[in-house]
């Protein structure tokens, strides 16, 4: 009987239902090994949200059950209140000042720093320390830079030196808040997008750009035709992150400006920040933090669609 | 003469665009680099030098800022519990992301693409987004005002991205390796525990550096799920220092600088770690 099943347990390739002792024992390993990652990904991940829905369909103020039923109103709220179409469209404005600045600038400065520039390490250091740095102290170094009295801030004693010029209360200015915003968000990632680009330069082997040369491509066509097509992975990337980073903006708007003056460098973030944990609204605040989701899921599912790709990070 | 001539124009044509390129790096760096400057020149000023003449080098300089804050309490308190909370966070990931990403780069089961499809998805969640529906599921679990839901919460969001990093990584590990390893009696978990991650130091370091930046400069966490001052965190700290010294701006210069300190001296020491968790590309290669 054990003689003849014997070789049977060699044939693994064949369904069985009897699994083998070592197969039995790497189903436990794999169960075990999924389980601190599984609990607190549903926990803190898949668990809220679902239970964000619920609240969502509700009126309430985080105190006792929930109770006051409103079906869809929070949603229609939402997408009618004025503020947060502000809102929406501040976070696409800095969507697209990125995209046709930001990135584009770190691209030109790491394609000029190529790979051999002598001191290259130097400035890579010291363009990537503001992203080591947390956006509380870039926002407070920056507030006050950006302060409305000379003798405060930094920018506006330079602006006074111009003869006829005289110091601008930027971040009091509802037309000129924003282009802050992005100038001190350009300033804390515009190093994180160059590190990628130049590490995206190192995978590309040298000889490919010779070869283009040598076939006659001058140095803007070489980069036109060879370099930036090279990048389109690391490019990719970086525009994803660039764009969700955008989208869920907070805290240098936060510690700025609180969204003012009279919202207009509101972002979707703040908004549900002020209604869940400043009015203590919680039912609109989930279902705010519900459309942010979905605008964030929209755009992601879209980019991975588009590009082709399995995961936002495999480009670089 | 006119071979000297044409040689020294090429060697013109040649180092005019090297100076150029020096040229813009400078400026970039004197954007990048006096803000920095500017706020440490002021925390080395008493507040009278603050307003006579607020951006000159703080000659001589005074200290005294910088022990009126070291000497109160609460600077040490908050340092205690960012660390706390730091170390906790990163372990937290290391540990779940490791095993996981064991799972997903090295084991065969039924479902195991669309498992990990579904864990990646969290990448599409920063925790902005979710920290509301968050913040319920913490007032629930009644772990309101402790460090314990701000580790939590943050190993579970560095979960997603740091579980494909590792994948990546052990993926590049030699199959023949495990064969090898199971061939001379190794289990599961001791090929696991003596052989990959002792082979996979470099891609937890980078993984962990980068997860202790992204812990340490996380203000949303604590500012949503922290109300008692005592547990504070640095950067949760230092925005409330700021709301409430904002006239003080010599003392507040000092307090920034003092917070921004820790992650200079760390970024100085594992900058090659950090950037390699970022270019997790680099380390398949």
């Amino acid at each position: 009987m054990n003689i003849a099943q014997a070789p049977r347990r060699d044939e693994i390739t064949l369904p069985t239902r009897n699994r083998s002792p070592r197969r039995t024992q790497d189903y436990v390993t794999i169960v075990l090994f999924l389980l601190p990652a599984c609990i607190l990904f549903l926990l803190f991940l898949v668990y809220p949200i679902f239970s964000s829905i619920y609240y969502s369909l509700y009126n309430w103020s985080g105190i006792g059950p929930a109770v006051n039923f409103v079906g869809l109103d929070n949603f229609k709220q939402i997408l009618t209140d004025q503020v947060f179409i502000k809102a929406v469209g501040n976070c696409l404005l800095i969507v697209v000042l990125s995209l046709a600045i930001q990135l584009p600038m770190a691209l030109a400065m790491a394609i000029m720093v190529g790979r051999d520039l002598p001191g290259r390490g130097f400035f890579r250091t010291i363009f990537f320390m503001p992203f080591v740095l947390s956006e509380v102290i870039a926002a407070i170094i920056w507030l006050s830079l950006l302060s409305p009295d000379p003798e405060r801030g930094f920018i506006n004693a330079l602006l006074v030196l111009i003869p006829g010029v005289q110091a601008q209360n930027f971040l009091g200015d509802i037309n000129a808040v924003m282009a802050c915003v992005f100038v001190v968000l350009t300033w804390k990632y515009f190093g994180l997008h160059m590190l990628l680009y130049m590490a995206g330069l190192q995978n590309i082997p040298r000889e490919i750009e010779e070869a283009a040369q040598i076939d006659g491509a001058n140095r803007w066509q070489s980069i036109r035709y060879v370099t930036i097509p090279l990048l389109r992975s690391t490019i990719q990337t970086t525009m994803y992150l660039s764009v969700l980073g955008s989208l869920t903006q907070f805290n240098l708007i936060w510690i700025m400006t609180r969204g003012g003056p009279v919202n207009s460098s509101e972002v979707m973030a703040t908004y549900m920040y002020r209604y869940a944990f400043i009015r203590f609204q919680l039912g609109y605040g989930s279902a705010v933090a519900l459309v942010m989701l979905a605008i964030c899921l929209i755009f992601s599912v879209a980019y991975l669609r588009l590009n082709r790709q399995s995961d936002p990070l495999s480009g670089i | 003469m006119a071979a000297i001539d044409v040689r020294k124009k090429d060697a013109f044509k040649k180092k005019l665009p090297r100076f150029f390129q020096y040229l813009v790096l400078s400026i970039f760096t004197l954007i990048v680099l006096v803000p920095v400057v500017i706020m440490v020149f002021g925390a080395l000023k008493t507040r009278g030098e603050m307003f006579t003449h607020p951006y000159t080098p703080p000659i001589p300089a005074h200290w005294e800022n910088f022990a009126q804050i070291l000497t109160t309490g609460s600077f040490w308190r908050m340092l205690g519990n960012s660390l706390i909370v730091m170390t906790a966070a990163t372990v937290g990931v290391l540990i779940a992301c490791s095993l996981a990403a064991f799972v997903f780069a090295r084991m065969q089961f039924r479902g195991k693409e669309l498992a990990f499809n579904f864990l990646t998805l969290g990448l599409m969640f920063p925790i902005t987004v979710a920290i509301m529906p968050v913040y319920l599921v913490v007032r629930q679990m009644q772990l309101i005002d402790s460090l314990l839901a701000v580790i939590l919460v943050q190993t579970a969001f560095g979960i997603s991205g740091n579980t494909l990093i590792l994948r990546g990584f052990f993926l590049s590990i030699p199959v023949e390796l495990q064969d090898a390893a199971a061939i001379d009696g190794c289990s599961t978990f001791g090929f696991f525990w003596r052989i990959l991650l002792p082979l996979a130091r470099p891609a937890l370091a980078a993984v962990g550096a980068l997860t202790m930046i992204v812990s340490w400069n996380d203000l949303l966490t604590p500012l949503v799920l922290l109300n008692r001052d005592s547990l504070w965190t640095l950067p949760l700290g230092t925005m409330q220092f700021q709301g409430q010294y904002s006239s003080d701006l010599a003392l507040t210069a000092a307090f920034v600088t003092l917070s921004a300190l820790p992650a200079i001296i760390f970024y100085m020491f594992a900058q090659r770690q950090i950037v390699a968790g970022l270019t997790a590309g680099a380390l398949k290669g």
